[in-house]
Order: structure tokens, then C-alpha cells, then sequence
């Protein structure tokens, strides 16, 4: 097999096809950027359930001096209460065992200054300031009404927050995203395989005559796929990097740069999580290249 | 070389066979003529013998070979043993000579020592030494049937087809042409021509199988066009 003339005939072939092979990167490159954006969502997720609601299901915060609570007399909650509303929370069957944990102010503060080690907030907060909480895990993170409506309302209780309230609709928001992504990829996708196919028999009818005289001399199928299978994993790859470019910069700009910043508290895709989803792009690429290819070749150049 | 058992032919969506019960031996070696009228069977003769189609029915041998058996990915292997040359030419217009003839080497992976070494020799035997470099519209019509019979032959092919190679050519050219399929012939190649020019056949008196509506009518070793001649 000559490679200077596989070579030549590709770039042949690309010049020829020059519009409709920038049409095949360019949807390649959006629909794998969507593609990517949601494996990304998809991983965010995760990584935010696996940080909440796997540890800590429900935080029910005391009373301060400064609390409105139902259960608050505007002084701090005291030490009977205390052990009164760790007693409701352990005895009720749905707490995991040894599911409860109490912060203390200090604790609160610290986490509050690890949080916020940047910020100007800090120097104006005072440990004071800080709640007390217990942090409730439960046996199944489902069925959470019931202790949250035991403990409401306790005396030294301020305010019961289930955090699924908060994230739920969160998820549900980036789930949607999600899907949203995968459609839209998907259907660009499907347009991709289309340009693909259609790229490759215009580019075996300008190519008849060679393909023709090919054929009858005995050339090898394989070696008059080939320029057409190179042509399509070129267009590919270069899709695929543009998409991984793109990915790359959203993350370094969108997560990197503000949602790390702005929501400290939650753990946010990075390389890695990237990088993996690069990875999967260019192999769906590729797929998505060759596999149409070989099929409209063998249809097209049938011996 | 060559050797139909039965064969018949009929074309997808088509009642009528293009080919019916044909028994026809080639050997090793021979020029046999195919005659017959547009539509008699001639060129699915020849596109079954390059296995540009499968037989309905029947076996075609081709240098030892049972076509119908043969795996798809096989046939290009089989089609480098033999040349092929057409009434239009089909030379690549944007290559020279001497790249429409390297084009048949290079396309089979042949080695660029073995083009360099080849490639002339095979244009001097056609008689086209000195127009390496000239683009096929440049030529005329008997110089690029020489092409492409060159073109044909480089690969030393143990069969050569060709569906009427003069169609397309005044008398005193295709004479010319003649001779030159001739000459290829008695280096051992065999030789297998469609034509519809009387006065070639009745010159060379050379094998004649005649068709008619799929059937073979007539087969005679030296035999002329038609009978009334």
C-alpha cells in the first residue's frame, strides 16, 4: 500500500468536498459540544448528590438569641433542650443509626471561615453569630417528612432544613438541562451521519471514473475505501477537537472561574471529570465517522 | 481459462434472459471473437466473466476459478489476471499517459521500482514510446485505445477482455489496434473481443462465437462475421 497516494488522493478529496467537509465539522463540533455539556451536567450531578445526600440529610438548627423560630423564646436554646431534641431525633425510626451529629459554634465557624478564607465576610462575622445544628442522616433519604414534622417545632428548635428541598430542584434543573443537551446532540448527530453519508457518495460520483478503473484493475476494496474513510475521520477529529476545545474553555470559564467561586460549598466538575468527557467525545466522534462511511462506501462502491 | 457450464442470466426485474444455457471453453491462449447483435448477450458475457455479475444459473471457471464461489473479497484478486479495454477509452483525463498507465500498477500496491521499470516498456510495446508526458485529449482515438490497452495490460494479465475496443475508431486505426491486440495475444494472453466490425472478423479469421438472444448460435474456430459473407 503506497501511502503518498492515499495521502495525495486525500487531500484531493478534500479540497474537492472542501464546503461539505466544513459542514461535517462544524455540526460535529456542536452536537459533540452538547454531547460533552451534558456528560459534564451529568457528572455534576453526581458529584452533588454524592456530597449531600449521601452524608447529611437534614439540618435542624437551634435557637440563638437572635432566632424567630417557632420554637424560640428569643434566648439560647439550653442544654435541656438540647438533649431533649437529640433524644426525639435518635429515638425516631428513620434516623440512621448513629446518624446524628452536632455542630457547635465553633465548629460553625470554622467551617463558615473555610468556606469564605477569601472573602471580606468573614472579618464581620463573629463565632457568636454562628448556630448550633444537629446534622441527621437517614436510613432511607426518601423518607424524611416524618422526622422533619417530629422535630419542627421542638422547643430550641429554630428551623428544620431538609436540604432536597433546596438541591431537588436544582437537579431537577440540571437533569432537564441534561436531557435538553442529549436531544438537541442527538438530533444534531443524526444530521452529522446524514452530511456524512451524503459527503461520500457526492465525492464517489465526482471520483467515478478513477473508482470505476479501480475497481476493474483489481484494486482492493479496502484500498478504495480508504481516502474516503481518512476524509471522514479527519473531518472527525477535527469536530472533536474543536468540541473538546470548547468543552475545555466552558468548564475553565463557567465553572472554573465563577460557579467555584460563587458556591464554594459544593464540589464542581474539573479536569478530570473533562477530561474524561473529552475522551468519550472523540470516541463517539470517530464512531459516528466511521461507521456511516463504511456503509456508504460499501453501498456506493459495491464490487 | 475460460469456461461456461450452463450459464444463464437474467437481470434482476427482467422476464427475458440476458444469457440462456450457454456452454462455451476458452482456452489458454486463444483470441475468440463475440459477435452478435446490440442486446444478444455479448456484454453480459463479458461483465460475467469480470464478475461484475453473479450467473442466475450455472458455473463460469475463470483461470481455475468457480466465480460463484468466490468471496466477495477475493474478486479483486481475480480481476488483476485480467486486462480490460473499452470502446470509450475511460482514460483519466487530468493524468498523462504514462500516469493513466502507472494508475492500474499503483492502485494494486505495486511497488514504485516496479512502475518506473514497467510503465515504459509497456508503452513502447503499444507503440506510444515518446508521448509519455501528453494528456489524453491530446492524443488521438487510436492512440488512447493504445492507452488504455496498455493500461490494461501492464499487470501481464492471463486474459484480456475487450468489448469493442475499434467501436469508436476509423478502419485504418482500428487495423492498427488489431495488430496490436494481435501481438498481445501471442505473447499467451488470451484474447476475448466483442465487436460488430465485419471486415476485422472476416481479416483475422480467427475463433467466432456468435449470440443471439442468449443462446449461442454459432461457435467455429476460424470462422468470418455472419454467414452470408
Amino acid at each position: 500500500m503506497r501511502l503518498n497516494y492515499i495521502l495525495s488522493d486525500l487531500g484531493i478529496g478534500l479540497k474537492r468536498n472542501l464546503s461539505m467537509t466544513i459542514a461535517v465539522v462544524v455540526t460535529i463540533w456542536v452536537s459533540l459540544s452538547l454531547f460533552g455539556s451534558a456528560l459534564l451536567a451529568r457528572e455534576q450531578v453526581e458529584l452533588m448528590k454524592g456530597n449531600w445526600y449521601d452524608k447529611i440529610q437534614i439540618s435542624v438548627f437551634l435557637c440563638t438569641k437572635d432566632s424567630g423560630g417557632r420554637g424560640c423564646s428569643g434566648t439560647e436554646v439550653t442544654t435541656e433542650q438540647k438533649n431533649r431534641i437529640r433524644q426525639v431525633i435518635e429515638t425516631n425510626p428513620d434516623t440512621a443509626p448513629d446518624g446524628v451529629f452536632g455542630e457547635s459554634k465553633k465548629e460553625a465557624f470554622d467551617q463558615f471561615k473555610k468556606l469564605y478564607k477569601d472573602s471580606p465576610i468573614v472579618s464581620t462575622v463573629t463565632e457568636d453569630q454562628m448556630q448550633e445544628s444537629f446534622r441527621v442522616k437517614l436510613r432511607d433519604p426518601q423518607r424524611y417528612q416524618n422526622l422533619v414534622s417530629a422535630v419542627a417545632g421542638l422547643p430550641g428548635v429554630d428551623t428544620v432544613q431538609d436540604l432536597r428541598q433546596y438541591l431537588d430542584p436544582l437537579f431537577k434543573a440540571l437533569n432537564g438541562l441534561q436531557v435538553g443537551a442529549l436531544v438537541a446532540a442527538g438530533l444534531l448527530l443524526v444530521a452529522a451521519l446524514m452530511q456524512i453519508s451524503n459527503t461520500i457518495r457526492l465525492a464517489a460520483y465526482a471520483r467515478r471514473r478513477e473508482i470505476g478503473i479501480m475497481r476493474l484493475v483489481g484494486a482492493s476494496n479496502f484500498y478504495i475505501q480508504l481516502p474516503f474513510l481518512l476524509e471522514a475521520v479527519l473531518a472527525a477529529l477535527i469536530g472533536a477537537i474543536l468540541a473538546c476545545g470548547t468543552l475545555w474553555v466552558g468548564v475553565y470559564f463557567v465553572v472554573m472561574q465563577r460557579a467555584q467561586e460563587t458556591f464554594r460549598v459544593w464540589h464542581w466538575v474539573g479536569a478530570t471529570e473533562t477530561f474524561r468527557a473529552t475522551l468519550i467525545m472523540v470516541v463517539v466522534g470517530l464512531v459516528l465517522a466511521v461507521v456511516p462511511t463504511f456503509l456508504t462506501t460499501r453501498k456506493y462502491l459495491k464490487v | 481459462m475460460i469456461r461456461f457450464e450452463n450459464v444463464s442470466k437474467t437481470y434482476e426485474g427482467q422476464s427475458k434472459a440476458a444469457l440462456l444455457n450457454v456452454n462455451v471453453e476458452i482456452e489458454k491462449g486463444e483470441f475468440v471473437f463475440l459477435v452478435g447483435t446490440s442486446g444478444s448477450g455479448k456484454s453480459t458475457f463479458l461483465r460475467l466473466v469480470l464478475r461484475e455479475h453473479r450467473s442466475s444459473k450455472g458455473h463460469i471457471m475463470v483461470a481455475g476459478k468457480d466465480l460463484n464461489r468466490l468471496a466477495s473479497w477475493r474478486i479483486p484478486q481475480m480481476r488483476r489476471q485480467i486486462g480490460t479495454v473499452f470502446q470509450d477509452f475511460r482514460l483519466l483525463p487530468n493524468k498523462t499517459v504514462a500516469e493513466n498507465v502507472a494508475f492500474a500498477l499503483q492502485v494494486i500496491g505495486k511497488p514504485r521500482s516496479h512502475i518506473r521499470k514497467t510503465v515504459p516498456e509497456v508503452l513502447e510495446l503499444v507503440g506510444l514510446d515518446g508521448k509519455e508526458d501528453r494528456l489524453p485529449d491530446e492524443l488521438s482515438g487510436g492512440e488512447q485505445q493504445r492507452v488504455a490497452i496498455a493500461r490494461a495490460f501492464v499487470n501481464r494479465p492471463m486474459i484480456l477482455i475487450a468489448d469493442e475496443p475499434t467501436g469508436n475508431l476509423d478502419p485504418g486505426t482500428s487495423v492498427g489496434i488489431m495488430k496490436l491486440l494481435d501481438r498481445i495475444n501471442r505473447t499467451g494472453t488470451t484474447v476475448v473481443m466483442a465487436t460488430h466490425d465485419v471486415s476485422i472478423v472476416d481479416q483475422m479469421r480467427k475463433r467466432v462465437i456468435e449470440l443471439e438472444n442468449g443462446h449461442v448460435v454459432r461457435d467455429e474456430s476460424r470462422g468470418v462475421y455472419g454467414y452470408q459473407h
